[in-house]
């Protein structure tokens, strides 16, 4: 996963705008509130606001984009990973990130939209996915990085969403957090590993630490004073935990992990603060950040193309087998004739 | 030269975790027949030894309760505590029964 | 025991070179549930390579290692067969690039997954035991992948005009190099002379009922072979295997000391 807490409007170009109050049926309104309130599930066929549908859809195809960008930039090394191990790991874990894609499609069909327009969505830009995978693969440390790191920072944001108020969304994050707990495991077992290597094996893992670490802070989404929808994803129950509370955890989580390592965190006002008793840490810088967002970051346009290419020139592929199915069953109802 | 069809259906994956236990509802997908739906099912949704059985079945050939009839469906059941053994005092003298 | 390295040697090839292969899919499969499926299919060949190399390294003793055998010896030292290293597109030259083609892809895992699911069943019976278990579990994994190619074949060549025309045209391109499964090696004779390897052309007639079984139910033409046997597994290749190890081994042999 890789929601950045997704309250990012899909239209190109924009930081997050107010929803409008919706008008609607105040009877079943305040049932669905009632129910809300009560730490209860909505189901598929349930009354729900038109409102909650539509940020739902919004939130889970960006989250299913997510992962399916997220399969490129670690796919990237699956060719050269340098062990057999280390690959067959690999393999499986981008494996994993499509099936989550897969899950979080389903769940997002219950809400009545199909994958065919969520995949228009993101293969036209329109729909936005984590910026997280904007950002290039260089060296092999990238890929232990983007476990421990990046996955960490995911868990942490998934983990309440298993207790989501939308049933489908919340049982595919049940699944989805299941099979996350290996991603970060070995992802920080492999660069473990190599800092038990050579200097420039070393070298390489701080390298990839120094450029992930500060877009892995970004991807819980910008401060709560500037996030406009935060207060009604919370009321609706599919946010649990804001931005900023998120961001904090996974630092103060993270620092006796890279001390472990041994690897520094590029940030020098990172610093424990007794009173708080949490970290400190520095100024994200959040013009990258939305630049990166609205498609203007390293490896955007890469990224889409890449997936539009997969996507269209798989369409014989796709196009074959349901003709195939077709035939087949008028071959069985003219047996049966 | 190929126009394209359309999206492959949509099949509710339901998978038995160990023998003596029931299929549980686990997930869906997309497959353009049931035995493609099979197959995928178990790619996608026994990675993990998850299963020792698995059935499909086209999501639009399941049919749901209506849940504005809940109340007219499900209440019912409501009051019938005779139905459960707690409502039955027995002399403990008679043991578990 | 010279005799079972080489044909543990060659089994072993075949399947890290052609999981490598599938494992290109990785990301980009035409629909989400077929790119997971073939990423099965390549995790069961990757780790059907890393027993085969392990008992290799047994055999060998000193420090030969999987990663060893996978990553430091050359084109030349490669015992699979010539049709698994063949990029998924059709004929090109080595440095020639092409869109993958899934066509090609399913015609491939196809051809070889009905040889080793032969082949992996008479192996269990190898006299060397420890093959005999490797095949065992093997023999699991690739029906499946017998199973998953023989429909994706049907469908391909059943499917519509374009995708027949596809999948015609892998089956022209890739069928020849099937010639090598039939072919003697030393390394092969040496290995049934003791009892650890299997004589191919025992499967030989299964092999052909499979595939045109399969061929009639997809409507495809099976091509006459002639001229041309490919030697893969004597460690001639074609242009291709150089650029697929290249890639592969760099960064383990760029890093020739390092942890991973
Ligand atoms: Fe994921
Ligand atoms: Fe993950």
């Amino acid at each position: 996963m890789y929601t950045q807490s997704f309250n990012v409007p899909d239209s190109p170009g924009g930081k997050p705008v107010p929803l409008a109050p919706s008008l609607e049926d105040p009877v079943l309104q305040a049932a669905f509130d009632a129910r809300i309130d009560a730490d209860g599930r909505i189901e598929p066929q349930d009354w729900m606001p038109e409102a909650y549908r539509k940020t739902l859809i919004r939130q889970i195809s960006q989250h299913a984009h997510s992962e399916i960008v997220g399969m490129l930039p670690e796919g990237n090394w699956i060719s050269r990973a340098p062990s057999l191990k280390r690959k067959a790991i690999l393999i499986a874990k981008v494996q994993d990130e499509g099936g989550h894609g897969l899950y979080l499609y389903s769940a997002a069909e219950t809400l009545g939209t199909s994958r065919d327009q969520m995949l228009e969505g993101l293969h036209s830009g329109r729909a936005k996915y984590s910026s997280i995978f904007n950002y290039p693969t260089l060296t092999w440390a990238d890929v232990g990085v983007i476990g421990w790191l990046v996955d960490g920072a995911a868990i942490m944001n998934q983990i309440p969403l298993c207790r989501c108020s939308y049933g489908p969304y919340a049982r595919a994050m049940v699944r989805v957090c299941k099979e996350e707990s290996f991603h970060q495991r070995q992802g920080y077992e492999a660069l473990l590993e190599m800092m038990t290597g050579t200097e420039e094996q070393k070298a390489m893992v701080q390298d990839a630490v120094n450029r992930w670490w500060w877009k892995c802070l970004a991807m819980f989404g910008p401060p709560d004073a500037d996030s406009p929808n935060s207060a009604q994803g919370m009321r609706w129950g599919i946010k649990r935990v804001s931005n900023d509370e998120l961001r904090q955890k996974f630092v103060d989580a993270t620092v006796p992990q890279a001390k472990v390592l041994g690897v520094t965190l590029p940030d020098r006002d990172l610093k424990w603060n007794e009173e708080r008793q949490h970290h400190d840490y520095g100024a994200i810088d959040w013009d990258e950040f939305w630049a990166t967002v609205n498609g203007n970051g390293p490896c955007n346009k890469e990224r889409l193309a890449t997936r539009v290419k997969a996507h269209n020139e798989g369409q014989w592929v796709r196009d074959a087998a349901l003709a195939h199915a077709r035939k087949q069953q008028e071959r069985k109802m003219k047996e049966a004739a | 030269m190929s126009t394209a069809l359309k999206e492959w259906p949509l099949w509710e994956i339901f998978v038995r975790s160990k023998q003596g236990l029931e299929h549980k509802h686990c997930g869906s997908l997309h497959a353009a027949d049931a035995a493609q739906a099979l197959d995928m099912a178990r790619d996608v949704y026994t990675r993990r030894q998850e299963g020792v059985s698995i059935w499909v079945v086209e999501s639009k050939a399941i049919t749901a309760s209506n849940p504005d009839e809940k109340g007219e469906l499900f209440d019912p059941a409501a009051d019938k505590i005779y139905r459960h053994p707690t409502f039955y005092d027995i002399p403990d003298e008679v043991g578990h029964m | 025991m010279r005799a079972a390295i080489d044909y543990l040697l060659h089994l072993a090839d075949n399947a890290l070179v052609l999981g490598q292969r599938n494992a290109e899919w990785c990301g980009h499969g035409p629909i989400l549930e077929e790119d997971i499926a073939l990423s099965n299919v390549s995790l069961d060949l990757i780790g059907q390579a890393r027993l085969l190399y392990q008992l290799v390294a047994r055999l060998k003793g000193g420090n030969t290692s999987e990663d060893k055998l996978a990553y430091f010896r050359d084109a030349h030292q490669f015992r699979n067969y010539t049709l698994l290293e063949l990029p998924h597109h059709g004929p090109l030259s080595g440095y020639a690039h092409s869109s993958m083609d899934y066509g090609t892809t399913i015609v491939r895992n196809f051809l070889y997954s009905a040889l080793m699911a032969l082949l992996w069943e008479a192996l269990e019976k190898s006299a060397d035991a420890e093959l005999a278990a490797i095949a065992a579990k093997s023999l699991k994994e690739v029906r499946y992948h017998l199973r998953h190619s023989r429909d994706w074949l049907v469908r391909l060549g059943d499917g519509t005009d374009e995708s027949h025309a596809r999948a015609q045209a892998a089956v022209d391109h890739l069928f020849p190099y099937t010639a090598e499964f039939w072919a003697d090696s030393p390394a092969e004779e040496a290995a049934i002379k003791a009892g650890v390897g299997v004589d191919l052309q025992t499967l030989k007639a299964d092999w052909n009922a499979i595939v045109d079984a399969a061929f009639a139910e997809a409507t495809l033409q099976r091509p006459t072979v002639a001229g041309y046997v490919p030697e893969g597994k004597l460690g001639r290749h074609s242009e291709h295997l150089g650029f697929l190890l290249a890639e592969m081994q760099s960064l383990a042999r760029a890093h020739p000391n390092g942890n991973w």
